[in-house]
């Protein structure tokens, strides 16, 4: 088994009094594809932003890498390693250019050029290096916010239902990319998703959420041909309504 | 009819003539309302940024109190800063040195300050909360720190930013019964456009007070002119 990057204990997160996630065990691997799934609601975003080092848990032990991570004590280095590309992009009112040069800028990197010019190509993007932001189609746009997530080379690449709404072409090119990102340089992906047929082609394990508990983690295959667990059934079949 | 056009005529020359009387309250005009609005910005992007975008305890108070500072009748915030400088007053008998004393310009650029920061804390504030709020959380996620995400949406807001002191500077060049109070209107040291103007006036020199005003209303149109330009550029 290869290095554990993510442990999560007994990890509770609360809104406004309510508990909206309550994880007691999770383990993520480095190098691997693991896709979440559940209805909307389940707290799958929520973990996201956990697991990016956004929010902390109420309760329980978020780890990663060895280390407890806690609020105030969260080295800036470590939470750079990890990064989100969401399900909406939000995208700075500048150029395509500015907006991926904007993670090696706050890094204090100056001399990104190369890497920026490379990302754009990988994505189809270069043509519009130069564009403004808010002139670009929604696929577009979606791509220059996974560009500019690749630029960081982050040690996890953390995805919020990144593709829901587009169109099957850019569905396809961001597909590749992470699919490519994971299995030639070895990129850690949390895949976010409702869309059971994505979770399938991408990822190698599959966790099921469920109002904010985990029903099933298993490996791709056995998840979908067998699961274990009846509700899971009736989210992969699509009968489970939400 | 006749005092208009010949005041007009007057005004115009004691202008472009340079007129020195004329001249040295313009420019302290422009002195005291520059300096108050420089510190009412270091004052009012910061606290509206923070006000916008953090939720913390005790937030729509400080967010109805802003409101109501932004609404404080000049008049009545003269007579607070008259209050707490007067020798018999607040701040006035501890004669400290950073204190200001009453009719000098230090106590004009107090009450300016007063007027002008809770304007420029309330258009920051409406500024930055129109940013999407994703935004923040994106940025966040893309290393940015604390302080420089809130830098990156105080960029994306930087029109309403511009609006936030063009408006501050409008509501204090143009007010009169503030620096009325605090400055007393005294030759050569606290006479400002909006007192001269009063005073002009009162004396008869209309050709000094149409001088005066003339520059009064170019400032204002500019100070407009600037802030349609801006809001019309973020459509
Ligand atoms: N900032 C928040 N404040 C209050 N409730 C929240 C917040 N974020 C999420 N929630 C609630 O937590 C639950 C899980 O939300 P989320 O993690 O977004 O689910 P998912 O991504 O699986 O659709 C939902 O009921 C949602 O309303
Ligand atoms: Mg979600």
């Amino acid at each position: 088994m290869s290095e554990i990057l993510y442990e999560l204990r007994e990890v509770h997160k609360r809104y406004t009094g309510r508990t909206v996630l309550q994880v007691s065990t999770l383990d993520i691997y480095r190098g691997e594809v693991l896709a979440i799934v559940g209805p909307s609601g389940a707290g799958k975003s929520t973990l996201l932003r956990l697991l990016n080092f956004l929010e902390f848990p109420d309760y329980g032990d978020l780890i990663y890498r060895g280390k407890v991570i806690q609020p105030g004590t969260m080295p800036l280095a470590l939470r750079r390693e990890v990064t989100t590309v969401f399900q909406r992009p939000a995208l700075l009112s500048a150029t395509v250019w500015r907006n991926v040069v904007y993670g090696l800028r706050v890094r204090g990197i100056r001399n990104g050029a190369r890497a920026v010019q490379a990302v754009l190509a990988r994505l189809g993007l270069a043509a519009l290096t130069h564009a403004q932001a808010r002139a670009l189609s929604g696929g577009e746009a979606q791509r220059v916010a996974l560009a500019r997530a690749l630029v960081l080379q982050p040690t996890v690449l953390l995805l919020d239902e990144p593709t829901a709404n587009l169109d099957p072409y850019n569905v396809g090119i961001i597909e590749q990319v992470v699919a490519d990102l994971n299995q030639t340089q070895g990129v850690t992906v949390v895949l976010v998703t409702h869309n059971v047929f994505q979770a399938r082609r991408l990822a190698q394990r599959v966790v099921f959420l469920l109002n904010g508990t985990i029903v099933e983690v298993a490996s791709a295959g056995p998840f979908f041909e067998s699961p274990r667990d009846p509700r899971t059934a009736a989210f992969v079949n699509g009968e489970m309504v939400y | 009819m006749d005092v208009v056009w010949a005041g007009l005529k007057e005004g115009l020359r004691l202008l472009f003539a340079g007129d020195p009387y004329l001249w040295e309250i313009v420019l302290l005009s422009a002195q005291v309302s520059g300096i108050a609005l420089t510190i009412s910005a270091l004052l009012g992007i910061p606290f509206g940024a923070i006000i916008g975008l953090t939720h913390f305890p005790g937030r729509r108070f400080v967010q109805a109190l802003v409101y109501t500072g932004m609404g404080f009748p000049p008049v009545v915030v003269g007579l607070a800063v008259y209050l707490l400088l007067s020798r018999n007053g607040i701040l006035g008998p501890l004669n400290w040195a950073w204190i200001p004393q009453l009719f000098t310009v230090p106590a004009m650029v107090l009450a300016q300050v007063i007027i002008a920061t809770p304007l420029v804390i309330g258009y920051t504030m409406a500024a930055v909360s129109e940013v999407d709020p994703n935004l923040r959380l994106q940025l966040r996620a893309l290393g940015a720190t604390p302080r420089q995400a809130t830098w990156a949406v105080l960029r994306e807001a930087r029109l309403g930013v511009i609006v936030a002191l063009v408006g501050g500077l409008g509501s204090i060049v143009s007010e009169v019964g503030a620096v009325t109070m605090v400055g007393g209107n005294i030759e050569h040291a606290t006479r400002v456009l909006t007192t001269a103007i009063m005073l002009e006036t009162r004396r008869g020199n209309m050709d000094l007070a149409i001088g005066l005003g003339m520059v009064l209303l170019a400032l204002a149109f500019m100070v407009n002119l600037l802030m349609a330009q801006f809001q019309g550029r973020g459509k």
